[in-house]
């Protein structure tokens, strides 16, 4: 494999969805990669299109409702968007794997553990019967599971929440898969659980030398986790660049304002910054920069008040999509 | 009236246990421990902050406080009445100056009302003024907690997260009460509108002279609001302390834990993580000895039958810790 090519490149993508109101553009023109076995943070708020995204790249768009309008999703120079339906499936789950925010609703509850990770090792890895078995034990015992053999005969019912997304994650690594897409993989856990999750989710990665696509609306969970982070408002990136340049001199008011606004664990101080307005309904987008109404400099700027910046090379290695942002030129 | 003067609340012993029914007669065959033993007291016109997992009891003991949940047995004591005494005609007086913001702005208003008349129900309720001064009541709480007055005739369905928690609390705060508990208040909203909410408890603590009793699992919010605050863990408060003590020198192994597991933000390499084994267990059938010790780092023999209460560890500051390690530790 070069070492210059991305294991997942993904350029001009949009994904828009055709409801009676209109169009919700989902996602607009983005364009990231993710390096070979390293993490990508994406993190923005609810309803930017983070999680679109990531249904994109593995084509489980609901095609009633929406579709990939325009764009490339390149998975090893391949482009995913010309792949049929069964090449897609070989692909899905095999060398690209999910797993989802709701540990409870993700599993199948009328079938066990057991079966539903046997399932996915049959299908692609051709492994039958004892050994598929032994292989999904053997999966449980690498996620933490205590007594795994008999663990593996039980329902999703009988786990907690910790513990399913414990399941999620073995049958999301079970086919060894180059890149693991995980949105929001413990926001519906306890702190105390998700760092048990998030320091599994280190070591199986370096194990197995994986790629991490980490969705995330939790600024901390990414400067964790990530080596690399994009900054998602209203469908569109409005920054990438590695952890530390993002948490050190953010460039995009949207990120600063957001890093500022965060109480943070023995820094107390007199009053929050915050963000003011609210973030806008993808229906009716605001004219030029999406981020102007809540900017303070954007909301009296002409410029940004009629034209979109678009994501552009500010530095070596970050991009920003701000008129104002340091190193972004004319 | 055992209750001292600049106490604005006084909690003792609260217990809420919630029966578990099995079988077709519907027998009691256990009980799930929500709430086991909880005392606190919180001054005028400070806040209490209320931190733990889900699960752990917090909302029970919210929810105990203005009789929403009747609880066990214990004793809840508001500017010197005992609440759990009080006849209906009197809790409903006392519940005129304890108000409640609850989670979630989207199921806790009701959709087929205006936000006018959501917010002007409590003066109804409690007979407050005449129509048009309630009108006037409902136009003032709107402009404080940052809306307008022409949001009175809009549904909340119009209305984003943000802006239906400002008319949760607009609600809350119309009667004008004295203490107010704030469950998990920012917990359902987007990082950029959290710090807003934040902002405006805090603008109207000060202009109104409320009382919080904040509760929340995130401790860096509860930091940042907090006068005290008490750690819960499965029913039973763990450390009690100031915010800035708590959070400089933590004595519960379960708050260090706790403290360690919160990502930070900014990247540090190389933190010294302590990552605590299992899970929380079912307050259904709670462990022997201290409530902590199967995932605790430093238990030791005792801790699997002997539970430590609360006591004061005799700093300068109030610090209360129910740990024999942190205990000995501090003496």
């Amino acid at each position: 494999m070069n070492e210059n090519i991305p294991l997942l490149s993904i350029r001009n993508l949009s994904t828009h969805f055709f409801v009676e109101e209109g169009v919700v553009k989902a996602v607009e023109d983005v364009s990231f990669d993710v390096a070979e076995g390293k993490t990508l943070a994406v993190v923005g708020e609810s309803g930017c299109g983070k999680s679109v995204t990531a249904l994109s790249v593995m084509g489980l768009v609901p095609e009633s409702a929406g579709r990939v309008v325009d764009g490339q999703i390149l998975f090893r120079g391949d482009d995913l968007l010309k792949k049929t339906e069964s090449q897609m499936r070989r692909i899905r789950g095999n060398e690209i794997a999910m797993i989802f925010q709701e540990p409870m609703t993700s599993l199948n509850p009328v079938f066990t553990i057991g079966n539903q990770i046997v399932e996915a090792v049959k299908l692609h890895q051709g492994i039958k019967g004892e050994h598929a078995w032994s292989h999904a034990v053997e999966m449980l015992r690498k996620v933490g599971i205590a007594d795994p053999a008999r663990r593996v005969r039980e329902y999703p019912h009988q786990m907690s929440g910790g513990m399913r997304q414990r399941v999620m994650i073995a049958m999301a690594l079970c086919c060894w898969p180059s890149l693991l897409i995980a949105d929001e993989p413990t926001t519906a856990l306890d702190v105390t659980i998700q760092a048990q999750i998030l320091e599994l989710l280190r070591e199986l990665q370096k194990q197995q030398n994986m790629s991490v696509m980490m969705i995330t609306h939790d600024l901390g969970v990414a400067a964790e986790n990530a080596d690399d982070v994009a900054v998602v408002y209203a469908s569109n990136i409005v920054e990438t660049a590695s952890v530390a340049a993002i948490f050190e001199e953010p460039l995009h008011p949207y990120t600063q304002g957001l890093l500022r606004s965060m109480p943070r664990l023995g820094q107390k101080m007199e009053r929050l910054e915050s963000i003011g307005g609210s973030v806008p309904n993808p229906l009716h987008f605001p004219q030029g920069c999406k981020f102007h109404p809540r900017c303070p400099i954007g909301v009296s700027d002409q410029r940004c008040r009629t034209q979109q910046p678009q994501l552009r090379e500010v530095a070596p290695g970050r991009c920003a999509a701000c008129f104002h942002a340091k190193g972004y030129g004319d | 009236m055992s209750q001292n003067g600049k106490n604005l609340v006084e909690v003792k012993d609260l217990k809420t246990y919630f029966p578990v029914r099995k079988g077709m007669l519907k027998r009691t065959v256990g009980h799930v421990k929500a709430v086991d033993g909880v005392s606190f007291k919180i001054e005028s016109g400070k806040t209490l902050g209320l931190v733990g997992e889900s699960g752990c009891g917090k909302t029970t003991v919210g929810r105990s406080m203005l009789r929403l949940t009747k609880a066990t047995s214990g004793e809840v004591f508001f500017q010197g009445h005992e609440v759990f005494k009080e006849s209906r005609a009197g809790l409903k007086r006392l519940r005129r100056n304890m108000q409640y913001i609850f989670q979630d702005p989207y199921g806790s208003l009701n959709p087929r009302m205006t936000v006018g008349s959501i917010i002007a129900e409590p003066l109804r309720v409690h007979s407050v003024g005449s129509p048009e001064q309630r009108c006037e009541n409902v136009n003032e709480i709107l402009k404080r907690v940052g809306l307008s007055s022409d949001h009175a005739r809009s549904y909340p369905h119009e209305f984003s997260g943000g802006q239906r928690q400002r008319i949760a609390i607009a609600r809350a705060l119309v009667l004008e009460p004295d203490f107010v508990i704030c469950d998990e208040p920012v917990s359902a909203l987007d990082v950029s509108i959290q710090s807003q909410i934040i902002n405006l408890l805090q603008d109207l603590q000060r202009d109104m002279r409320l009382t919080y009793l904040f509760i929340a699992h995130d401790l860096a919010v509860i930091e940042h609001i907090s006068d005290y605050v008490a750690v819960m863990y499965l029913g039973r408060i763990v450390e009690y302390t100031s915010a800035k003590r708590l959070y400089e020198s933590p004595l519960h192994p379960y708050t260090k834990a706790l403290i360690s597991a919160i990502p930070e933000s900014k990247p540090i390499k190389d933190k010294q993580r302590i990552v605590l084994d299992g899970e929380v267990p079912s307050p259904s059938n709670p462990p022997l000895g201290c409530p902590f010790h199967p995932r605790c780092p430093v238990a030791e023999a005792r801790c699997r039958h002997e539970v430590q209460s609360l006591a004061d560890v005799g700093t300068e500051t109030e610090h209360l810790v129910a740990c024999f390690r942190a205990l000995e530790g501090e003496k």
